[in-house]
């Protein structure tokens, strides 16, 4: 027990003293949040927007102020020259232009057909399609304020709400996805190369040969990872919570028990890429490539996984992040307690103890 | 009964192809400082890792204090001690942690074998808190020896502990040896600088896998089997190649200064001496001389 | 009048408070093979790169095959061959395609290098082996490779650090041949060795002891200045007294 104690104060040592460790350790996690809560986003805020505004009226004037009020667009001033668009589009002043034809006002007032014409910037068509619900949503607003009675019979307007996300924090959904990136790349990458290194140290060769148990070795290895990755995911949540105002609906210690489990999913990874490698470069790159790549994509927080061929659907179920990421879902952001998700919970605990399996009895006592 | 047995050993890589020892039988006493004298490749290191039960054998048998390498590992991994060739302690950590450590883990502390690292330790004592990757390489090795013996192991196994090391860290270092040796403790060092023989009691002279010669450094060298001088001219380059040359000559070697010659059946050293001088080598110099190691090493080399 | 192919005037490098090479001088022969010793530690290394080019000095003065140190690092990169025990040749290529490789860097004609890597592989007696894998020879069948291929560009000067370290006695010997033919056909050599014994093979030495020049002259005029019986003991007596240690 105290070689064990030694061994683990040993291996802090290392993390601490290794400022690319602690880079990885704790500035990753920092990074991705800061990544994906506020430059990667998929809202859509702060469009800029050309007005050609044809009619001039009192109706035009109270629907682009409306437009103007809403925080998705920054609206240019209008004007009512056509070729202004063009002219826009190509030097980037625009994303989007609205144009009211002639007599706008009029024909609304006399309850004749009303038109309006949209343009986009096709080249980015996700955000093309955001700004066209949105000008949609607010012109039929609109159109419903100016004339109440005019509403016909047989128009429905559906009324949607996002549930589990009112707001549409967009935060949301990545949150759980960023928790199985950062934890996978951190558990995994760190403990196969802190395994690996002390096979290019030659200091694997001592350990080895004290009569401290080889399976220790490991299991020591492993231990501060675990701590120190459960820090990791208290840091993640904490920004989660502070930064990105995502609450955290369900119960906290369940969440913390399946992340553990999680956790250690991804270091009996690690354990199992460290004993097919003695090069803490192929170590670290079999821990990026293939942990990091298959993650981002089968996961399904990045790429749906319902839009995907069937081969990779299947594929996806073998990625330990997947289950991992539908859990934290359900947990935090929908509230839902164990018994929704122990089927998941029990396919990765499957995971770990058929990896941590192969990776101690694959572990050499000897050299080669 | 003997520390160290080898029995016909052979250990191939690469499924058979490489051989890096082939059919090595030896016998290490206990107590003695016994020495694996071979250039890189010879296959001390695979050796060494049968010893220390790193490496399975593929034929032969090995035992260290009568305990088996193969079935008795655990027996034998706590009454070692191993150094192994590259300098294996942990850079990140500072002396006194690094010695920490390797006692914990071997369950001893510092304190209690204390008397047998003294010598060595408070070499390096002023550089408790020094991290262990900026020591010089000389300090390195004292620290690597350290941890070695923080159990005090009853067999000592050091793989090349001098390679790198200059010529003043490394008298220090076989200092070390010899006082450790009269402690009681069996050691087998293994050195390619073939100087360093001399310091052991009885060496294996080791080539190609194969071992040439076991015996005591003075004994190998009485065997050498021919009068073996050394000569010298002004311009060494000049009488080596024309020595080549020489129908007399049965081998010739620089070795420093001088050239070792052995001489074929019929020829006289002075005869020679004076055939170089008429072809206008200046100050031609010649004497019979006492074989080193390194002349044995090579003649048996050449034998192989 | 000798053409001296490397000068040397109160060569400085120092890191922070550390002066690793502190004002050394030396001038260095065409054709020489110029001995450079020293404990670890000694200022060795530093000196060398900032020889080859790798590294500038403090203060002080040098030149190589006529370049200056601090302004013509390129040009003297070009003159200077280079080998040393850790780096040598890819392993995971063949003898041919190394010279290739390596003839290419240094700008030798296409034409030239097939000629040339012929004449080489046939006078090193690897005829059958040009086709196979570096990894696959003995080591000092690499080191005598290494070496051919470190003056395959013919350089002016080659540079060795260490090239016979774990060497076999009889491969050692015939590498201090082939040093002694490139050095006769003109090619100086500056050599770092652990062996003593080479040592003795140099037509000059300095050994550096603490980062200065301690001593410099003929292996025979040293011994007879410290009275000593062959190299081992010279630089033993001053080494012994060095301060510092370290790489």
């Amino acid at each position: 027990m105290k070689q064990f104690l030694a061994f683990i104060r040993k291996e802090f040592f290392h993390v601490f003293r290794d400022r690319r460790t602690l880079l990885i350790m704790f500035g990753l996690p920092v990074a991705q949040i800061v990544l994906f809560g506020f430059a990667l986003t998929s809202e859509v805020k702060d469009i800029t927007l050309t007005v050609i505004d044809q009619s001039g009226d009192v109706n035009t004037q109270q629907l682009i102020s409306k437009i103007k009020s809403s925080s998705y667009f920054v609206v240019n001033e209008s004007t009512r020259d056509y070729n202004r668009i063009a002219d826009d589009f190509k030097k980037g002043r625009a994303k989007c232009a609205l144009i009211f034809p002639a007599r706008f006002g009029d024909d609304l007032q006399h309850g004749g057909k009303v038109q309006l014409q949209i343009i986009t910037d096709g080249s980015d068509p996700n955000t093309a399609k955001t700004v066209v619900n949105y000008i949609t949503a607010i012109t039929t607003a609109y159109q419903q304020q100016v004339s109440p009675s005019q509403r016909l019979p047989f128009v429905i307007i559906p009324e949607t709400r996002m549930l589990y996300n009112e707001e549409g924090n967009g935060s949301l959904n990545f949150i759980p996805g960023v928790m199985a990136l950062v934890l996978m790349i951190v558990c995994t990458a760190l403990t196969s190369v802190s395994v690996v290194r002390e096979k290019e140290l030659g200091t694997m060769e001592i350990l080895l040969v004290s009569p401290f148990k080889p399976l220790m070795v490991l299991i020591a290895k492993a231990i501060p990872y675990l701590i120190l990755s459960l820090a990791n995911f208290i840091l993640i949540l904490v920004l989660a919570v502070f930064v990105l105002d995502v609450a955290i609906k369900g119960s906290i210690i369940l969440l913390f028990l399946e992340s553990m489990l999680f956790i250690i999913t991804c270091l009996s990874l690690g354990l199992l890429i460290s004993n097919t490698t003695n090069s803490q470069q192929t170590a670290l790159l079999l821990s990026m490539m293939g942990m990091m790549i298959p993650t981002m994509i089968f996961t399904g927080f990045m790429f749906p996984l319902e839009n995907m061929p069937k081969v990779f659907q299947v594929i996806s179920n073998l990625i330990p992040s997947r289950w991992y990421f539908l859990i934290v879902k359900a947990v935090m952001l929908k509230g839902l307690g164990f018994s929704y998700v122990w089927k998941e919970t029990l396919v990765m605990l499957g995971m770990t103890v058929a990896a941590l399996t192969i990776a101690l009895k694959n572990f050499k006592t000897r050299l080669s | 009964m003997s520390a160290v047995v080898l029995d016909h050993i052979t250990k191939t890589y690469d499924d058979g192809k490489v051989v890096a020892v082939d059919d090595v039988s030896l016998q290490v006493a206990e107590g003695e400082l016994f020495g694996l004298i071979g250039p890189d490749g010879a296959g001390k290191t695979s050796l060494f890792r049968i010893l220390t039960t790193l490496l399975l054998p593929d034929k032969g048998s090995a035992t260290v204090r009568g305990y088996d390498c193969v079935k008795d590992f655990k027996a034998i991994r706590s009454r070692i001690g191993y150094m192994p060739g590259k300098f294996s302690l942990y850079q990140d950590l500072t002396v006194k942690e690094n010695l920490d450590f390797f006692a914990t883990l071997f369950g001893s502390s510092i304190e209690e074998n204390y008397d047998l690292i003294r010598d060595i330790y408070e070499q390096i004592k002023p550089f408790n808190d020094r991290r262990a990757g900026k020591l010089s390489g000389g300090m390195k090795q004292k620290l690597a020896l350290c941890c070695a013996l923080i159990h005090k192991p009853e067999v000592l196994f050091l793989d090349e502990p001098t390679t790198g090391v200059d010529v003043v860290s490394r008298k220090e270092f076989w200092a070390m040896l010899k006082s450790l040796k009269q402690q009681g403790i069996t050691i087998v060092v293994s050195t390619p600088y073939m100087d360093e023989a001399m310091r052991c009691e009885r060496i294996a002279l080791i080539q190609g896998g194969k071992i040439m010669s076991v015996d005591t450094p003075d004994n190998i060298i009485a065997q050498f089997p021919v009068t073996l001088y050394a000569i010298k001219a002004d311009d060494i380059y000049r009488l080596l190649t024309a020595l080549r040359n020489e129908p007399a000559i049965d081998s010739s070697y620089a070795f420093g200064e001088y050239i070792h010659i052995t001489l074929r059946n019929g020829s006289d050293i002075d005869t020679l001496r004076q055939q170089m001088e008429e072809k206008g080598h200046a100050h031609v110099a010649a004497k019979a001389i006492r074989p080193g190691i390194e002349d044995s090493f090579i003649r048996l080399m050449n034998q192989a | 009048m000798e053409e001296k192919v490397i000068v040397c005037r109160e060569l400085t490098k120092r890191f922070g408070d550390f002066y690793a090479v502190n004002k050394i001088s030396f001038d260095v022969n065409k054709g020489e093979i110029f001995g450079f010793l020293g404990a670890n530690g000694a200022g060795k290394t530093t000196a060398m790169r900032i020889l080859c080019g790798l590294s500038h000095p403090t203060s002080g003065e040098a030149t190589v095959a006529g370049f200056n140190v601090y302004k013509q690092t390129e040009a003297i990169k070009k003159n200077i061959g280079y080998m040393s025990q850790k780096f040598s040749l890819y392993e995971n290529l063949t003898i041919l395609e190394n010279i290739e490789f390596f003839g290419g860097v240094y700008g030798v004609p296409a034409a030239e290098i097939k000629e040339r890597s012929d004449n080489l592989v046939r006078k090193l007696g690897l005829t059958a082996e040009a086709k196979k894998l570096v990894g696959a020879l003995p080591l000092g069948w690499k080191q005598k490779l290494a070496f051919s291929v470190a003056i395959f560009h013919q350089p002016r000067i080659v540079f060795l650090d260490e090239p016979t370290g774990g060497v076999d006695p009889v491969t050692r010997r015939q590498f201090w041949d082939m040093i002694y033919e490139a050095a006769a056909s003109g090619i100086t050599i500056f050599v770092t060795t652990h062996y003593m014994d080479e040592a003795e093979y140099c037509n000059r030495i300095t050994i550096m002891v603490d980062g200065k020049v301690e001593a410099l002259d003929s292996p025979a005029n040293l011994k007879a200045r410290f009275d000593a019986d062959n190299m081992d003991e010279v630089f033993y007596r001053l080494a012994r007294g060095a301060k510092r240690s370290g790489d």
